[in-house]
């Protein structure tokens, strides 16, 4: 089967086409001002390079940092109500109460609490208020808010009263796009309602993205339905992202390691991604990134949901080196590199230069770094594959040796040994690993609950069962489907043996399926 | 308000502190400290800590009272939150909820109370009472009855000292109030409560056994407050100054470095409604090759080194961040983590008999005599 993968980052937008198990055509070209235009040109680079072989493409996977990025930099946001099913508790830490005041006050639509809610064992909390839910439906409509974040305590483990909220909400605001916690995050209130109005106030973005990826594939002249790539290295349908914008924010770093594994055949090993302004390291189990288990911080929002567990550094291509004493980065020139980094006939000296001089990489004028002192490259060197270590044992989850991939514009300046690593592979089509995770991208199931009363094998059965339904709802074919997560935690001061139960599978999607979910 | 009037009996000749009002700043570097005194339980602060800091911006504030000042006669509530930590990230902590036991337990005694104070100053108790103080503004007094965060309610000093277990007043969410007039002891206290704690979903907000002023200068565990609100002061001052914020809090606390490595793996079962375990971390730089075992009960009870026991409780032991200084919950310890197992001086009153009877490792399931980090001639 034929796919396309497009990885639109920060600086560069990368596309490739994937037949099978082979890496037919890679182009990289720079990301646009209204992302778009991006991918238009990537595609018809790629057509260019590979001609007829894009014939029969059976499906665009695209992955953006556009969402996550829209949050950072407070632009497109829509504003958005928060509806919250809780009373008579939680009334004291209103929505949005530890978010940045100016990203608040931008989407600020409202925000609504009524009673209602869940304990931890399923039993209402309180009845549902019908009549106060219809209420803010009508107040909403008459604010001309079309956007709101549904929240009910101990959703992940029933959703019954927000389903019931979206249907009374629905009927009092029938433009209304609604989101319901209980489809984004886990257990954790604050946490998961912030997802949830992230969610919500990007719905007039996530909405012109897609329909304007949309354009661009047909422009280029291909029949392929578009996929958007997710956090945990997933694909969902367009008409799903576009309600859903919240699970490509970490698409990214997840794409590398995916595409890292693809092209290396390692589904278990260590990944660094070396781009122009940071380092991400991740950890690959089984072909799939370890996630984060704690609160993520996007935009200085707390989140909690399905994230890649990635470490940052301030190491990067474009990384900005200074003498007396010797310090290198955070500072990085980024997407300028081929502007100001001296290789290029700029003046700031960077970790491309140091690379060029060291011998380890062959890029611009080499003429222009002949001066260098060697005692100055050696130690640059020296500090960053320091730190690279450090970064890379740090994110280890066991003592055991493993293999390090290395992927990224700036690879090189991955050191060929380090501690606690078997060894470092270095890939084909390194450089644009990100696009070829997206073009391999699986669909998956996923289940966060807690069972009571059952033993551990009968209750990890029941839970993947669960998850291996929604992975087939979603898309995958049954045939393919494999375990990737499993874990449960025994939950302290609950009564009846209570175990918190996460398995997550994946499966290839169903090559028929794709028009249909297209 | 009747409060810090002067006291009745200087002890020890001490005069005691000034009334003063805290700053935010003060409880946010109490939310901090508080969380690595809670050696690894007690439950994460910062939803307390966010309802502090909307009482503040409204204009509320918490003045926190020496124990010395307090009138041999004056009635001080032991406050805490009760339940299961899970149930607390959805239902939030929320201050007219901590306050309605305290209400409910002046109505059962016909009497104000004069003041509040945690009934465990490690972990989200630790700034529990200065929600309420916040609300009603009763002052807080600077003591507790742990002195760190321990998971049952015989495990205080004023168990300890054979005080008065009842009366206990437990409040729901919901109009659900439970009065326990008395009880035959401590363990039977935490029984009882416990079954309707879980009745009402798992978390309750309490008001323990009364105490007099005299109790309180007596029996508690004094100054407390101020040691975790120092603890964080000192963990933040070190992060700014770009220093060891590990060194901070072993200097703020007086303890000693035990070890540190890296965590390679983490056990965990629930049994009788606690979360029982062990960490397992293989040391790095002036440690490696050698390997420290740290055990919990909702919080570390013993810790190993190479198979030897080197710490128990009721010394405190920590297990930090190694970067940031931030305590680590037992329940979120994990696989990788860079860690600094600490230990920092426990209270006196739980190295005598009766406190190691309650506190010490054998309480915990371990057969070993308690062995003090601090005592003479000790690693």
């Amino acid at each position: 089967m034929k796919r396309i993968g497009i990885d639109v980052g920060g600086t560069n937008t990368d596309a490739v086409l994937v037949d099978g198990g082979t890496v037919v055509g890679a182009v990289k070209t720079a990301t646009t001002d209204d992302v778009t235009g991006g991918v238009r040109t990537a595609l018809r680079d790629l057509t260019a390079q590979v001609g007829g072989a894009i014939a029969g493409t059976a499906a665009v996977m695209i992955g953006t940092t556009h969402f996550i990025n829209a949050v950072v930099q407070r632009r497109h946001l829509n504003r958005a109500a928060a509806l919250r099913i809780c009373l008579p508790a939680c009334a004291s830490l209103p929505p949005m109460v530890d978010w940045p005041r100016d990203l608040a006050a931008l989407v600020d639509g409202g925000a609504y609490l009524v009673e209602g809610g869940h304990e931890y064992d399923g039993r209402p909390l309180m009845p549902l208020d019908e009549a106060a839910v219809a209420e803010a439906g009508r107040r909403m409509r008459a604010d001309g808010v079309t956007a709101v974040a549904v929240t009910s305590v101990f959703s992940p483990l029933t959703s019954a009263f927000e389903d019931r909220a979206a249907e009374i909400l629905r009927q009092e605001h029938p433009d209304l796009r609604i989101t319901l916690s209980s489809t984004l995050g886990r257990i954790g209130l604050l946490e998961r309602e912030n997802v949830t109005i992230l969610n919500a106030c990007l719905q007039d973005l996530a909405g012109e993205t897609v329909r304007a990826f949309e354009t661009a594939i047909a422009e280029s002249g291909l029949d392929a339905p578009l996929f958007i790539t997710q956090n945990d290295g997933t694909v969902a349908s367009a008409a799903i992202a576009r309600e859903q914008p919240v699970f490509g924010f970490a698409s990214g770093p997840t794409n590398s390691m995916r595409g890292a594994a693809f092209l290396s055949g390692i589904d278990d090993a260590m990944v660094v991604d070396v781009g122009g302004t940071t380092s991400d390291v991740g950890c690959l189990r089984a072909g799939f990134p370890r996630e984060a288990n704690n609160v993520v911080q996007v935009g200085g929002v707390r989140t909690l949901f399905r994230m890649p567990d990635v470490l940052s550094i301030g190491i990067g291509g474009g990384t900005v080196v200074k003498q007396d004493p010797l310090t290198v980065g955070p500072v990085s020139v980024g997407h300028r590199l081929t502007r100001e980094a001296l290789v290029f006939g700029g003046d700031t000296l960077t970790l491309t230069d140091i690379a060029v001089a060291a011998g380890i990489a062959e890029i611009g004028d080499r003429s222009r770094i002949a001066a260098l002192p060697a005692a100055l490259v050696r130690e640059t060197v020296e500090t960053v594959h320091r730190r690279l270590a450090e970064t890379v044992d740090r994110m280890k989850s066991d003592a055991a040796a493993v293999p390090l991939l290395a992927v990224g514009g700036g690879a090189m300046l991955t050191p060929d040994r380090m501690p606690g690593i078997s060894e470092v592979v270095r890939v084909e089509h390194f450089a644009v690993a990100n696009a070829v995770g997206a073009a391999t991208a699986q669909v998956s199931g996923e289940v966060d609950h807690v069972f009571r009363d059952m033993d551990r094998d009968a209750l990890l059965r029941e839970a993947e069962t669960m998850a291996r339904e929604r992975a087939v709802a979603a898309g995958a074919d049954p045939a393919t489907l494999k375990v990737v997560d499993m874990e449960d935690l025994p939950l302290a001061y609950l009564p009846g043996n209570a175990v918190r139960a996460r398995v997550r599978v994946v499966g290839d999607i169903v090559a028929e399926g794709m028009r249909r979910a297209g | 308000m009747p409060s810090a009037s002067a006291p009745d009996v200087p002890i020890g000749g001490r005069v005691p502190l000034p009334p003063r009002v805290l700053t935010i700043d003060d409880v946010e570097a109490l939310a901090l400290g508080a969380w690595i005194l809670g050696t690894g339980g007690g439950g994460d602060p910062y939803h307390k800590l966010l309802n502090v800091r909307e009482l503040y911006r409204k204009g509320h504030t918490v003045t926190l009272i020496d124990p010395l000042s307090l009138a041999d006669d004056a009635l001080v509530a032991v406050l805490s939150n009760m339940g299961a930590p899970l149930v607390g990230q959805e239902r939030l902590a929320d201050a007219a909820f901590a306050t309605k036991p305290v209400r409910t337990m002046e109505t059962y005694l016909g009497r104000k109370f004069d003041a509040v104070m945690s009934l465990e100053i490690g972990g989200g108790n630790g700034v529990h009472p200065l929600m309420v103080a916040a609300l009603t503004g009763y002052p807080v007094v600077d003591a507790d009855t742990m002195g760190r965060a321990y998971p049952e309610a015989q495990m205080t000093s004023v168990a300890v000292a054979e005080l008065q277990c009842w009366p206990f007043a437990l409040a729901d969410i919901r109009d659900n109030e439970v009065i326990i007039p008395r009880a035959a002891s401590w363990k039977w206290m935490e029984r009882i409560s416990r079954k309707a704690c879980v009745e009402v979903g798992s978390v309750a907000a309490t008001c323990k056994a009364p105490r007099t002023g005299r109790e309180v200068k007596d029996h508690g565990i004094l100054y407390t407050t101020t040691k975790a609100i120092d603890l964080g002061r000192a963990v933040l001052d070190a992060r700014a100054r770009h220093a060891d914020p590990v060194r901070a809090i072993l200097d703020a606390c007086a303890g000693k470095l035990l070890f540190a490595g890296k965590v390679v793996d983490v056990a965990r079962r629930a049994t009788e409604g606690f979360l029982r375990g062990r960490a397992e971390i293989d040391g790095l730089g002036g440690d490696a090759g050698r390997r420290f075992t740290v055990h919990f009960q909702n919080e570390f009870s013993v810790g190993y080194l190479d198979g030897e026991p080197v710490v128990m409780t009721p010394d405190l032991i920590c297990v930090v961040d190694s970067v940031s200084g931030d305590g680590i919950g037992t329940d979120v310890i994990r696989y990788g983590q860079r860690v600094s197992v600490l230990a920092l001086p426990g209270p006196e009153v739980f190295m005598s008999p009766k406190g190691l009877e309650a506190v010490g490792p054998r309480a915990f399931g371990f057969d070993l005599d308690f062995r003090s980090v601090f005592a003479e001639g000790a690693r």
